[in-house]
C-alpha cells in the first residue's frame, strides 16, 4: 500500500515544480508573471475545492476509484496544456493544467489516507506520513527532470508543447502503479493485531464539520501552514537580505541551497514528526509544532541577523514543523473521528491550507513591502511579519488545547456496523 | 485484482513489493541526489 500511494503523492506533487514552467511559457507566449502563474494558482484552489467537495465521493468509491480518477484529471490536465502549448492557446494551459489537473491534484491528494490508516491502524501518523512526504518529494524530482526536458525539447512553443506531453503520459504511467496496487483492507481482519482501525468513535464528514474539534483543528492547520509559508515564500531573498549588511553576506547560488535545504526540512519532517506524533501523541506533537515554532520565530526575530547557523536552523526546524503539520492531520482527524469517512473529513479540512496559501504570502509580501517604502531594510524589513506568525501560531496552540474528545452525540448510532457499512462501500471484486 | 485483501500477503508477492518499492525509489532517490547538489551550494556558494 504504502508505494501505491507514493505513486500518486510522487506524482500531483509536481505542482510545486510549476515554477520551472514560468520563464519559458512568459517568453514564448509573450506572458507576464501574473499571468503565466495563473495555472498553479488555479490548480491549488481546485486542489481545495475537489478535497472538499469530492472526499465523500472518494470514501463511497474506494481508493482504486479516486486514484483513476486522480491519474486521469491529472495527466489530461498536461496533455491539454500540451495542446494549448502547441497552438499558443494560454487559456488552454490554464483550464488543463489550473482546472482539470487540478481536480486530479486534490482527489489523489486524499485518496490514500484513510485506506492507509486502516492498513496501519495502530500506526497512522507514518502511515499518512509516508505518503504525504511524498507530496514533498514529487517538486523535488520534478523540477530537475522538467527542467532538463525544457533544455533537450527547447523552451519555444513547440518544446514546451513537447514537454507537457511527455509528462501527461509519464505520469499516467508512474500513477497506474498505484491504481493497481491498492487494496483496502477488510473491517473483519484488520492488518495490525491491535487497536483495530474500526474501534473507537466513528463520526460522519456531515457531523464532523458541526463539531468544535473540527474547527479547532482547521485553526491549527490554518496556523501552522501560515507560518511555514511565512518563511518558505520568500526564503531566498529574506536569508540575503538578512545578511546583506554583514561580514558574512549570503549569495545568489548559496539563497537557492538554503530553499533546497528548506526542502528536505519540509520532506522530512512529514515523515519524522508524523511518525513521532504515533508515539508522543497527536496533541502533544501539536504543542511542539505550534509552540516550538513561535520560539524559533522569535529567535530568530531577536538574534537571527547576528548568526547565520542559528538563522538556518531556526528555518529548518520551522519548515519542518510546516511539513509536520500536513502530514499529522489525518492521523489526528482519525483519533477523534474515526476511520469511517476520514477521507472526506480530511478533505474538508484543506480548505485551511487554502487560506493559508493566501495569507501567509500576503502577510509577509506585503509588510516587507510597505517597510521598504519606509525606507527599511535588511532583517528589519521581516520584522513585524515574525512577530505576526508568533501571535497566529499562539492562536493555533490555543485551538490546539481546546480539542477534546468528540462528543457522543456526533457518533454514528453503532460504530461497529457503521464501520462495517463503510467498507462494504467500497467495490468488492473477485 | 480485488481491491479488498482478505488474508496476509503470501510469500509469493514479495519481488511485487520490491518492485513497486524501486518503481518509487528510483524517481525519489534521483530528487534527493539533485536536492543535495543544490543545498551544498549554502556551504560553497
Amino acid at each position: 500500500m504504502p508505494p501505491a500511494a507514493l505513486s500518486v503523492h510522487l506524482s500531483i506533487g509536481q505542482a510545486y515544480a510549476w515554477s520551472v514552467f514560468k520563464p519559458p511559457l512568459e517568453s514564448a507566449l509573450g506572458l507576464s508573471g501574473t499571468q503565466s502563474a495563473l495555472p498553479f494558482q488555479l490548480g491549488i484552489v481546485m486542489l481545495g475545492l475537489s478535497a472538499a467537495f469530492g472526499g465523500t465521493l472518494v470514501e463511497r468509491n474506494g481508493p482504486r476509484w479516486a486514484m483513476t480518477v486522480a491519474l486521469i484529471c491529472f495527466s489530461s490536465g498536461f496533455l491539454l496544456s500540451s495542446l494549448g502549448a502547441a497552438t499558443e492557446q494560454y487559456w488552454l494551459i490554464v483550464l488543463g493544467y489550473g482546472f482539470v489537473g487540478g481536480i486530479g491534484l486534490g482527489i489523489g491528494y486524499i485518496s490514500p489516507v484513510s485506506t492507509l490508516i486502516k492498513w496501519f491502524p495502530d500506526r497512522p501518523g507514518m502511515a499518512t506520513g509516508i505518503a504525504i512526504m511524498g507530496f514533498g518529494g514529487g517538486a523535488l524530482i520534478a523540477s530537475p527532470w522538467s527542467a532538463q526536458m525544457l533544455e533537450s525539447f527547447g523552451s519555444d512553443s513547440s518544446g514546451i508543447a513537447l514537454a507537457f506531453l511527455v509528462h501527461g503520459l509519464s505520469y499516467a504511467v508512474f500513477m497506474l502503479l498505484g491504481v493497481l496496487l491498492v487494496r483496502v483492507p477488510r473491517s473483519e481482519k484488520p492488518v495490525e493485531s491491535a487497536p483495530s482501525a474500526f474501534e473507537g468513535p466513528q463520526v460522519s464528514a456531515r457531523n464532523a464539520v458541526r463539531t468544535p474539534q473540527f474547527w479547532c483543528l482547521w485553526v491549527v492547520l490554518c496556523m501552522n501552514v501560515t507560518a511555514g509559508i511565512g518563511i518558505l515564500e520568500k526564503a531566498a531573498p529574506m536569508i540575503t537580505d538578512f545578511f546583506k549588511g554583514t561580514s558574512t553576506p549570503v549569495s545568489v547560488s548559496a539563497a537557492a541551497g538554503f530553499v533546497a535545504l528548506l526542502s528536505a526540512a519540509n520532506m522530512a519532517g512529514r515523515i519524522g514528526w508524523s511518525s513521532t506524533s504515533d508515539l508522543i501523541g497527536r496533541k502533544n506533537i501539536y504543542r511542539l509544532y505550534l509552540g516550538v515554532g513561535a520560539v524559533m520565530y522569535g529567535l530568530i526575530a531577536l538574534f537571527g541577523d547576528s548568526s547565520k547557523p542559528l538563522f538556518i536552523l531556526c528555518a529548518l526546524v520551522i519548515l519542518s514543523f510546516y511539513g509536520g503539520g500536513f502530514a499529522t492531520v489525518p492521523a489526528y482527524l482519525k483519533d477523534l473521528f474515526g476511520t469511517y469517512q476520514v477521507g472526506a473529513i480530511h478533505g474538508r479540512l484543506l480548505t485551511a491550507w487554502s487560506t493559508a496559501g493566501v495569507l501567509g504570502p500576503l502577510i509577509v509580501n506585503w509588510i516587507a513591502d510597505r517597510q521598504e517604502e519606509a525606507g527599511k531594510s535588511g532583517s528589519a524589513l521581516y520584522g513585524l511579519s515574525f512577530v505576526i506568525m508568533i501571535g497566529l501560531l499562539v492562536v493555533g496552540f490555543v485551538a490546539n488545547e481546546l480539542v477534546r474528545p468528540v462528543d457522543v452525540r456526533h457518533h454514528i448510532p453503532a460504530p461497529r456496523e457503521a464501520a462495517d457499512v463503510g467498507a462494504r462501500q467500497q467495490p468488492e471484486s473477485a | 485484482m480485488s481491491e479488498h485483501d482478505s488474508s496476509q500477503s503470501p510469500p509469493d508477492r514479495r519481488p511485487l513489493i520490491a518492485l513497486a518499492w524501486v518503481w518509487v525509489g528510483a524517481p525519489l532517490a534521483y530528487g534527493l541526489y539533485e536536492l543535495v547538489q543544490k543545498a551544498t551550494q549554502l556551504f560553497t556558494g
